[in-house]
């Protein structure tokens, strides 16, 4: 109907204009709806930059692997026996699980055994001493040079793929392939470089070493089995519960567990892994969204608190207005309309800071970029127009209500 | 010729309680105002003149007594159609002048044009005809307190006209303001009434009454008399124009 969409345009100019006459009143009156809807964006803008890139490097790992590790229960790690996955339960895996393939052993190494040198200088970085398979399953491809292969991985040669920033921890310059590094006194040939990845929390990514399995074994010694990782890629997704229950029995088997006691061991997917932490990031944001939720609350109240003052201050004009034939409904629409623009106006400022300090966030903690996503803005202005409405009903009905009369003889 | 009748009150009453005194501002009146009429009502402070009004222009309502406008029995109305005759019916016209404070002239003028869901043209160009009648073409974007009180009640009159309300309330409209300006607005109202306005006009100055064709006074909430001014006293030959 065209005579609703005058009175609209109508009711918003004058919205504007008795909300900019009272621009100071107005700002402070829509500030919890600003600080609500900044909230909002700045803790979903960082949530969401940082489970986006989450999300891309679980994908890089593909759905149908499998991360098999130790697991040690709390209790028997205070009374210092720790849980271990060793090469035989690699080598059991390999051969005796069907539907498998791409089977990786892993062992990390951090701490004083992990000090890599080079012409003085020395830096303390993750070394990963895997299989060619890695690659595979971990998606970590050399920008330069290469991967070892299988034959690196067998004659357990001493080359090294290193990870983009330790080049500049041991400031190497030129080209690094084909230049060695001590590896805990070990001399290892650079043969490649991998991709960045960047930073996640605060912790460097590419602060890795990763050298031939068989050469990291023979590095460690005979001293004590190291606890390893083993990773593998799951043929046919359908297969991945047979898959998993198998390597399940195989490896209780081997670790001789009695039929009651738990296992000593856990089989993870990407999918899984993923689940958790979707799950994490949903309750946070859930808790969050309450906080924000009642600081909205807030906001209404303090809009709602305002109207009715203004419809107060306003009574005479209200009077005037009915006595030039405003209906109750042309007098509701105009507060409703103003009730709600104040608050979408609260809400594109909250947007704008929100956004800003969630960039800020992210750029001072190297989280990875803040990205808004399109539902967060549709909630927030959908929120704000909401609150005008439910808080801005009370003094419009208030003001529609007033009797002519009264309201023109009011002082 | 035979009059024809706007407006025809039957035994209106109104009935106030004042704490657990009651009293009636009105206490059966019984009138027709005729088209093209040009009405004072007189009556001392207290007597129900502008309760009157207020009934007349449905902005309250009588607690007995049937009030009908061209034919309509007003009390079978509900708000939203008392709305619409405000809007359409009834030009009313302030003692103090009631403009609403951050709009400009235009915009006070156009206000009741919205109500009815006029275009934005349409409210612009009727409201600067009815500003142009009044005289008030160059103060058009000015707000309320750049302009004088006789500019003022100008601009409320063109507020009041805009709208081609079949029946004018000017309630004390020269009240607030000084001797040479109440004769540059009675003027415009002579001039509307030979335009064929009908107007009421509710005051308590003697020379105003005067100029009306007819006069009625009111005691008590009772009509005491009803007559005509055979002879207006000063009749303005020169109308609107030389006034402004």
């Amino acid at each position: 109907m065209s005579n609703l969409n005058f009175k609209i345009i109508e009711g918003t100019r004058s919205a504007a204009l008795s909300i900019f006459a009272h621009g100071f009143r107005s700002f402070l009156t829509t500030l919890g709806i600003i600080i609500g809807v900044a909230s909002v964006i700045a803790v979903v803008s960082v949530v969401q930059g940082f489970s986006a890139n989450i999300t891309q490097q679980f994908d890089g790992m593909g759905t149908n692997v499998l991360n098999i590790e130790s697991y040690t229960p709390r209790k028997e790690r205070l009374q210092g026996v720790r849980a271990k996955l060793t090469y035989d339960d690699y080598l059991e895996i390999k051969y005796r699980v069907p539907g498998v393939s791409n089977v990786t052993p892993t062992v990390r190494i951090w701490g004083s055994n992990a000090v890599i040198t080079y012409r003085g200088q020395s830096s303390s970085s993750m070394i990963v001493g895997t299989a060619s398979t890695y690659q595979k399953l971990n998606t970590v491809y050399p920008e330069r040079g290469r991967f070892f292969n299988l034959s690196d991985d067998k004659s357990r040669r001493r080359v090294a793929v290193l990870g983009p920033s330790i080049m500049s921890k041991l400031d190497i310059k030129g080209d690094p392939i084909g230049q060695h590094v001590a590896v805990s006194g070990e001399w290892f040939k650079v043969i490649g470089i991998a991709e960045k990845r960047g930073k996640l929390f605060g912790f460097d990514q590419d602060d890795f070493i990763l050298l031939p399995f068989s050469t990291t074994r023979a590095l460690l010694g005979g001293a004590e089995e190291p606890d390893i990782i083993v990773s593998l890629q799951v043929d046919e997704p359908s297969q991945l519960e047979q898959v998993k229950q198998h390597i399940k029995n195989l490896l209780r088997r081997n670790h001789k567990l009695s039929k009651d006691a738990d296992d000593d061991f856990e089989i993870a997917t990407a999918d899984q892994m993923l689940d958790t932490f979707d799950q994490i990031v949903g309750s946070t944001t859930l808790v969050l969204g309450g906080i924000v939720g009642i600081s909205l609350l807030v906001g209404g109240i303090g809009i709602m608190n305002i109207m009715l003052v203004s419809v107060t201050e306003r009574t005479r004009e209200i009077g005037i207005q009915k006595a030039l034939g405003a209906t109750r409904f042309d007098i509701l629409l105009q507060f409703l309309i103003e009730a709600v623009f104040l608050c979408l106006l609260g809400g594109l400022i909250g947007l704008i800071l929100g956004f800003g300090a969630g960039s800020l966030i992210s750029n001072l903690t190297g989280l990875p970029s803040a990205t808004v996503p399109a539902w967060a803005i549709v909630l927030s202005f959908g929120f704000s127009a909401g609150i005008g409405l439910i808080f801005g009903i009370i003094p419009a009905a208030k003001a529609a209500n007033l009797d002519p009369i009264d309201a023109l003889r009011y002082e | 010729m035979s009059k024809q009748t706007i407006i025809e009150l039957r035994g209106i009453a109104k009935h106030y309680m004042m704490g657990s005194e009651g009293f009636y501002a009105l206490d059966g009146i019984d009138l027709d105002i005729y088209l093209n009429d040009y009405m004072a009502v007189v009556g001392s402070s207290g007597s129900g003149k502008s309760t009157l009004m207020n009934l007349l222009g449905c902005l309250d309502y009588p607690t007995a007594g049937e009030y009908k406008l061209k034919g309509t029995d007003v009390a079978t109305l509900d708000e939203t159609s008392l709305a619409g005759i405000r809007n359409r019916e009834i030009g009313f016209i302030f003692q103090n002048f009631n403009l609403l404070p951050r709009a400009t002239a235009l915009q006070n003028v156009m206000q009741p044009l919205i109500y009815r869901g006029l275009a934005p043209t349409e409210r612009k160009q009727r409201a600067e005809d009815a500003l142009a009648m009044v005289g008030l073409q160059d103060r058009m974007t000015h707000v309320p307190n750049q302009l004088s009180g006789g500019q003022r009640q100008r601009v409320a009159i063109a507020r009041a006209l805009v709208t081609e309300p079949a029946i004018l309330l000017a309630d004390e409209p020269t009240g607030n303001l000084d001797s040479s300006t109440t004769v540059e607005i009675m003027a415009l109202f002579d001039q509307l009434h030979s335009d064929g306005q009908t107007l009421i006009v509710v005051t308590h100055e003697q020379e105003i009454a005067e100029r009306c064709h007819r006069v009625i006074t009111l005691k008590d909430g009772r009509l005491m008399s009803d007559q005509a001014n055979k002879v207006p006293v000063k009749p303005l030959v020169s109308g609107v124009a030389a006034h402004v």
